[in-house]
């Protein structure tokens, strides 16, 4: 059931909403040529997934603060297990439906210049970086489709990451988003930009509860290495089941830059998710690591790209999904190699793993090359528990769930293992046994 | 209190309905070294699989008891942790699962609930089990078998073995892609174990292993049966002469499992 206070947005909505949230005349200039497009743009088209009758454009907009807290520890119980609220993590930003609730930077990123802020404090306060890297064509533009052009008309949170050139980052940088009230939409923005030869851990988690209320979640991650930059992106999204979502990461990687992705993708709704890195610059690098497990009756639709256009480039793909109930889900895998990316290599992996009778899961390697000098190669396969492997597990006395539970969480492992932070690991872990069972 | 008894008896085991087991007899008690040589395709290996209780293999007469209890009855990992053992001559590679993590959920399922091994205790034993077998502490951190090599994969299988001490044991060709020195830390690693509550089984081609570890049985495997069986002589006259004179002495042609004597 959707019943929303607006389930349209015109022009004046959006005039009033920018109003709101005192941002500058650019930004709102964004949003209402966003809406126009939003109207005659079309929906995106997912590979082997018809989303005809989803729901992405008819939910309730309202801005909904949420309360925020001084002391880390008065979180409620639900986010704690998301990070060490004991070790007090130095660099984390929590927002709660729309607005930040708790906020970190240490000492030393501040004064070597990192910015790590909300989104809407950051279109005020440092409009021309913002300006400079927000939806354009270089990252996801706004008339891409339909969902891109809602997006920015009506983006509601998010926060903006910035790394002067050649700092260099240790400790990871921590989001989490909690849509705290079922009945909200997250338009959210992730915009991240690495200047050069700098380095920097990012990870973020999605969390929401609504397993009845049906609402939308709209996300995009823009994320920008500058030549000789060095970005390691973890995520765990974990929308709920009545959560339509549309999310989607892109990476653009300068020359010798890296965009390694870790995404674990826990949602328990519908869901269509596009990460694509384009390794413009020579010699970029990266590796697009996600994870699935579907349950009930969800349908999914992962589609990982990495667009080559740069000499040298080097690109790998690991995909993995566990599949259970009646779950269905598409693993879309495309290595694109344009002309004059010569001595590129693009490489995926492509794995699904039923449990189930009624799951439904494909894989799907697809390599487009325009240039003769790279190389390139995929595997994919979609299977159950090996029995011979279950024999093994079992002959050295270990039951068989806790056999069938090693070998799921063994599946999983080259993508979990990769996320820097031990609590949201630990936490993927956790999600990862209560979907499989 | 002695030692376990394995009872196996007139055990017949077919795999996709081809009979390859033809009523094997073989008694191994606590204390007890046995080995099992024969030529390949004889069914040694359906032997040590059945007893085990792997999924494509069908029991299709005989009995294997426990200390009397029925071993065809008990699921897998039951068997096991009624101290049955079975080093594979071809261990699954297990990926995404560190072998020290397989170690622990298997010395765990040994232990009641609540008794789970403290982590320190672990890796105390892991620790002296790696050096023992002069095995490289990298190894535990490694997905279980995967990219391993062969002699690694058989050390691995011994590692597992002095973890989890089972009281019989059954070692299929262990010795196989070992090199002469990991043979000898190996053997010396299962004398170690030698006591009155351990048994075991040994499946091997060579004479080589067995001058490090000295059986007290020696049982040669033919068709799908124990054709002959004796002291350690027995071992070093098959290496010395092989396995014709065998043939003649009981009128066999073809010791492959298709064919009857
Ligand atoms: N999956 C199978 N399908 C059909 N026949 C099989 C299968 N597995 C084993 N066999 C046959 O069973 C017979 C006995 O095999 P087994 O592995 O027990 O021999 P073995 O004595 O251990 O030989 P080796 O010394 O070479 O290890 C062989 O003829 C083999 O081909
Ligand atoms: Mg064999």
């Amino acid at each position: 059931m959707t019943v929303g206070t607006k389930l349209s947005f015109d022009k004046a909505y959006i005039e009033q909403f920018s109003k709101d949230r005192n941002e500058p005349d650019w930004m709102r200039e964004i949003r209402l040529d966003a809406i126009e497009r939003a109207e005659t743009l079309e929906m995106p088209k997912p590979d082997k997934t018809t989303i005809r009758n989803w729901n992405f454009t008819d939910f309730n907009h309202d801005y909904k603060t949420g309360d925020a807290v001084s002391n880390i520890k008065d979180l409620p119980e639900v986010l704690q297990e998301y990070f060490d609220a004991e070790k007090a993590p130095e660099n984390l930003i929590i927002q709660r439906n729309h607005s930040v609730a708790y906020q970190a930077l240490s000492d030393d990123l501040k004064e070597k210049g990192v910015i790590f802020t909300d989104l809407f404090t950051a279109v005020r306060e440092h409009g021309d970086l913002v300006k400079k890297y927000f939806m354009t064509e270089d990252g996801v533009s706004v008339d891409e489709h339909k969902l891109t052009a809602l997006h920015a008309a009506l983006v509601n949170g998010g926060v903006f990451l910035y790394i002067p050139e050649n700092v260099q980052i240790d400790t990871p940088i921590q989001t989490i988003f909690w849509q705290e009230d079922a009945e909200i939409t997250l338009v959210n923005h992730v915009l991240i930009v690495a200047d050069k030869n700098s380095s920097l851990t990012y990870v973020e988690n999605y969390i929401s509860h609504n397993d009845e209320n049906e609402t939308v979640a709209n996300v995009i991650s823009e994320v920008y290495a500058l030549d000789g930059a060095k970005i390691a992106y973890g995520a765990v999204d974990n929308f709920a089941a009545a959560t339509t979502t549309y999310v989607n990461r892109r990476g653009i990687a300068g020359r010798d830059a890296t965009i390694d992705w870790a995404l674990g993708q826990m949602n328990d709704g519908n869901t269509i998710s596009d990460n694509t890195t384009r390794l413009v610059g020579d010699n970029s690098t990266s590796q697009a690591k996600a994870v699935s497990v579907g349950r009930g009756n969800q349908t999914q639709n992962f589609t990982t790209t990495l667009h080559h256009y740069g000499k040298h480039t080097d690109g790998f793909i690991l995909q993995r999904g566990v599949m259970t109930e009646a779950s269905t889900a598409i693993f879309n895998a495309i290595g694109k190699i344009e002309h004059g990316g010569t001595k590129s290599n693009s490489e995926q992996e492509s794995r699904v793993l039923m449990l189930s009778e009624r799951a439904r899961g494909d894989a799907n390697p697809i390599l487009l090359i325009d240039e003769d000098d790279v190389t390139a190669g995929h595997a994919a396969s979609v299977g159950r528990v090996d029995p011979v492997q279950m024999y093994y597990l079992k002959s050295r006395g270990i039951p068989e769930e806790e056999a069938r539970r090693l070998l799921i969480h063994g599946f999983l492992d080259p993508v979990v293992s990769q996320l820097p932070i031990e609590s949201v690991k630990e936490q993927l872990k956790q999600v990862i046994e209560r979907k499989v069972n | 209190m002695a030692g376990s008894v394995l009872e196996i008896k007139n055990l017949h085991v077919s795999i996709e309905d081809t009979e390859i087991l033809k009523g094997v007899d073989l008694t191994i008690k606590g204390g007890e070294f046995h080995a099992v040589m024969g030529p390949n395709g004889t069914g040694k290996s359906t032997l040590a699989s059945a007893i085990m209780g792997h999924p494509l293999y069908e029991i299709t007469e005989g009995s294997v008891t426990l200390n009397g209890e029925d071993v065809l009855e008990m699921e897998v990992d039951e068997r096991a942790r009624a101290g049955l053992f079975l080093a594979m001559q071809y261990p699954s590679e297990v990926s995404g699962v560190t072998t020290s993590d397989f170690l622990r959920s298997a010395i765990n399922a040994h232990r009641e609930e609540g008794d789970e091994i403290p982590l320190m205790e672990f890796i105390k034993e892991l620790d002296e089990a790696l050096d023992l077998l002069e095995i490289d502490k990298s190894m535990a951190t490694r997905y279980l078998n995967e990219g391993f090599s062969g002699g690694e994969k058989k050390r691995n299988e011994i590692l597992q073995l002095l973890m989890l001490k089972p009281e019989i044991a059954i070692l299929d060709e262990i010795d196989s892609g070992l090199d002469i020195d990991a043979l000898k830390i190996v053997a010396k690693a299962i004398n170690k174990m030698r006591d009155d509550k351990f048994g075991t089984l040994i499946i091997t081609h060579y004479q080589r292993l067995l001058n490090y570890i000295e059986p007290d049985f020696v049982h040669v495997m033919m068709q799908g049966r124990i054709v002959k069986s004796g002291g350690p002589e027995l071992a070093k006259r098959l290496e010395a002469e092989g396995y014709e004179w065998i043939k003649e002495e009981l009128g066999i042609e073809d010791e492959t499992v298709g064919q009857n004597a």
